[in-house]
């Protein structure tokens, strides 16, 4: 049972996520201040994890949560990053 | 059985929710409320992706690591929002719909122009300008 269409169904949840990925990467393409463009990078990180758990669905392999894990904890530092960047920039 | 339809159940309800947090990413006027969209509506839409992962795939290493994973979303991206959202405030980003005054105005410092990467540097801090021209030095 298991085999049939879980797979199928993860993979479908997989392509449904390039949706937003599309969206977050366009704003952070065309977003017109730095902000924007942080807070859509922000946003991508989010996508990316959810990624990894539907890919762990689509394969049935627990071991793609970990990439889930170590983006979210890189995402926090990389977020802290970007806005004291933004702060000094503006601090000028 | 129960446990995978209820697991597809909850992703697919996730992955609307992210869906929802780019349209308003790409649809709202100005930088704090697509950090509204973005932050909100895309951590719960991960973490419900996150719990039906876990739901489907049932073994205790993946409950755990599932889990982790939502402790640290849930710990990190409030923090994370707020510190970008000050960011944003003091780099001049517009304040597009504000229904009152501005409340943070006078205590936090503030850009009166929204900080692009189009704008040219000044003159004082364009890396050329800081060196003195060859032709100026006096001969040795």
């Amino acid at each position: 049972m298991m085999a049939g269409w879980v797979p199928l169904a993860g993979g479908a949840l997989a392509a449904a996520l390039l949706v937003p990925l599309a969206l977050a990467g366009y704003r952070m393409v065309t977003g017109p201040s730095y902000a924007d463009r942080f807070i859509a990078l922000d946003m991508l990180t989010g996508v990316a994890i959810a990624f990894a758990a539907a890919i762990a669905v689509a394969t049935g392999q627990a071991a793609f949560l970990d990439v889930g894990l170590g983006l979210a904890l890189i995402n926090f530092v990389a977020t802290c990053a970007f806005a004291r960047f933004l702060e000094r920039k503006a601090r000028r | 059985m129960i446990a995978t339809l209820a697991g597809l159940a909850l992703a697919t309800l996730g992955v609307g929710f992210v869906i929802v947090a780019g349209l308003g990413v790409i649809r709202l006027p100005d930088a704090f409320q697509r950090m509204h969209a973005a932050t909100k509506a895309g951590t719960l839409g991960a973490a419900l992706v996150l719990l039906g992962a876990c739901l489907v795939l049932g073994t205790g290493s993946a409950w755990l690591t599932g889990a982790l994973t939502i402790l640290v979303l849930l710990l990190t991206l409030p923090l994370g929002a707020q510190m970008l959202g000050r960011a944003a405030y003091m780099s001049g980003s517009p304040l597009r719909g504000l229904g009152g005054r501005d409340a943070l105005a006078g205590i936090l410092r503030r850009e009166p122009d929204p900080l692009t990467p189009r704008e040219p540097l000044p003159p004082t801090e364009r890396p050329d300008a800081a060196r003195p021209d060859p032709a100026d030095r006096p001969a040795v």
